[in-house]
């Protein structure tokens, strides 16, 4: 069962209003990610590390979420010092090249600090919560009904293809590198298709009987308080903080 | 506008799916007002189609629906009827899409221009009716099939509608649960039409059975619906019976 366990709890974080955490997770990210300096990378990640940490999400699942994103940096660690050419160092018996080993870093600092920032930021409201800020933020509609449907179909389809699955397996289902085996698995992901495909429309009339006329009214409507207001001019200036770094060692570096 | 139209009509209607030669409702003709109706009919006699007409999910043929001596025509018309009738899915796990109990019973009441504040009333309220209070704040998808039933209800009921039509509700419902469905049905006092294979559920909340044969939905005015008792073997243990 899919579930969101970094949004329940009770810190500032969780309290605050979901559209004040979705400027601050874009402006934060958003300066990381086209940043290019290593100071930039690395104090963003401290900041972003701070501000995960305040947010006291459980360590378990918290290392198990790095972990995913880490294995692509992985990857990133074995292939670019290999491939990267230009200036290299005398390590074991290979030669790594510094520029790689140096953009290796660079993308992990950043990554792993965007992830920290949208564990701190976004991972602490609902998905509900977020698609109405969304709205709110005037984000057009279409999109944020995207981000509620699909996070609603996703248990459904979840859901079906468990129910698919199971009924396989039931009857003596086990997958070998046959052709029996790719069949089967094609009926099962078409029939998850249209299952869910289905399913979506019998949903979408029921919030029509129900009234629905395009436009999701949220029940609990968030008002913005002071603390909001400070906390996203605090994540502002972080931000602009963090910009301002890349023209301090862009001016130290350049020629 | 005559006064003593009744609630709903249905005059001439018609429909076939698509493909099918022989058309699966005919010429349907029906009336009624202030009636506690069953319907009852063999699997793939039309019954749910003909729901899905009455609450314009599906377009007829030919033939009229009236709501209050008035022809349905437009969305709006329709969204008129949607208001005054409350259809009760076979399927509960259709009919519940918000994370939680509260959110989903509050979205029929904010659809039709509740504040939030008057959703979040009159949904506890509904809920309390349902005796399910204490379950505003739990998650739909992880509710038992019964209380899944009961719940759908509730968006249902906090509409506030003059009229239910209910598809197959006692199905897969425990004797314990389908009770407190009776219960609550006679309660309502509302007009409703139920389609059902469970005779002794229709017994217990219907006063008019009709039956679909042949697309045609027929009065069956000859039986008298009654519930009964009696004895079998393993009686004292939950069972069903043929219908």
């Amino acid at each position: 069962m899919l579930e969101e366990p970094f949004s329940i709890g009770s810190t500032p974080f969780h309290k605050r209003d979901p559209k004040v955490k979705l400027l601050s997770a874009t402006a934060i990210s958003l300066v990381l990610a086209v940043s290019s300096s290593m100071l930039v990378a690395g104090v963003g990640c401290i900041i972003t590390a701070v501000l995960l940490l305040l947010s006291k999400p459980d360590p378990g699942l918290l290392f198990k979420r790095i972990f995913h994103v880490n294995i692509f940096t992985l990857f990133l660690w074995i292939t670019l010092p290999l491939t990267y050419g230009g200036e290299t160092i005398h390590f074991l018996f290979l030669n790594p090249s510094l520029d790689g080993i140096r953009l290796a870093m660079l993308i992990s600092l950043k990554s792993n600090g965007i992830l920290f920032c949208f564990i701190a930021l976004i991972a602490t409201s609902s998905t509900a919560a977020l698609g109405h800020g969304m709205t709110q933020l005037g984000v057009p509609q279409k999109l944020s009904f995207l981000l509620l449907f699909s996070y609603r179909q996703l248990f459904v389809i979840q859901q079906e293809y468990q129910r698919l699955q199971r009924a396989a397996l039931l009857r003596g289902f086990t997958p070998k590198n046959s052709l029996h085996t790719y069949r089967t698995y094609s009926h099962l992901f078409g029939m998850t298709l249209v299952k869910s495909w289905n399913r979506a429309e019998r949903v979408q009339q029921a919030m029509v009987l129900r009234g629905f006329q395009g436009k999701l009214i949220p029940l609990n409507q968030q008002k913005s308080t002071r603390v909001d207001y400070y906390f996203l001019l605090t994540m502002l200036f972080l931000s602009l903080l963090l910009a301002t770094l890349s023209f301090i060692s862009i001016s130290q570096y350049s020629p | 506008m005559t006064n003593n139209a009744p609630l709903l009509e249905l005059r001439e209607i018609s429909y076939s799916y698509p493909g099918q030669n022989s058309p699966l409702l005919q010429n349907v003709n029906f009336k009624t007002d202030n009636e506690q109706i069953g319907v009852i009919g063999p699997n793939g006699s039309g019954k749910t189609t003909l729901f899905q007409i009455i609450m314009g999910l599906l377009q007829a043929d030919d033939g009229k629906i009236l709501l209050h001596g008035n022809t349905l025509e437009t969305d709006k018309d329709f969204f008129r009827l949607r208001c005054t009738l409350g259809f009760l899915f076979q399927d509960s796990n259709d009919q519940l899409f918000s994370p939680t109990v509260l959110e989903d019973v509050a979205f029929g009441p904010l659809n039709h221009g509740a504040t939030p504040r008057e959703a979040r009333e009159i949904s506890i309220l509904t809920l309390e009716k349902l005796g399910l209070k204490g379950f505003e704040e739990r998650i739909t998808h992880r509710l038992s099939g019964g209380e899944k039933k009961l719940v759908a209800l509730a968006t249902i009921l906090s509409m506030t509608p003059k009229m239910l039509l209910l598809d197959e509700p006692s199905n897969n419902l425990d004797p314990t649960t389908r009770d407190r469905l009776i219960t609550i049905l006679r309660e309502q006092e509302l007009p409703h039409i139920i389609i059902s294979h469970d005779l002794d559920f229709l017994a217990s909340t219907c006063t008019r059975l009709f039956t679909m044969h042949n697309g045609q939905l027929l009065p069956c005015e000859e039986k008298e619906l009654h519930s009964h008792e009696h004895v079998h073997p393993y009686g004292h243990k939950p069972h069903q019976h043929g219908t």
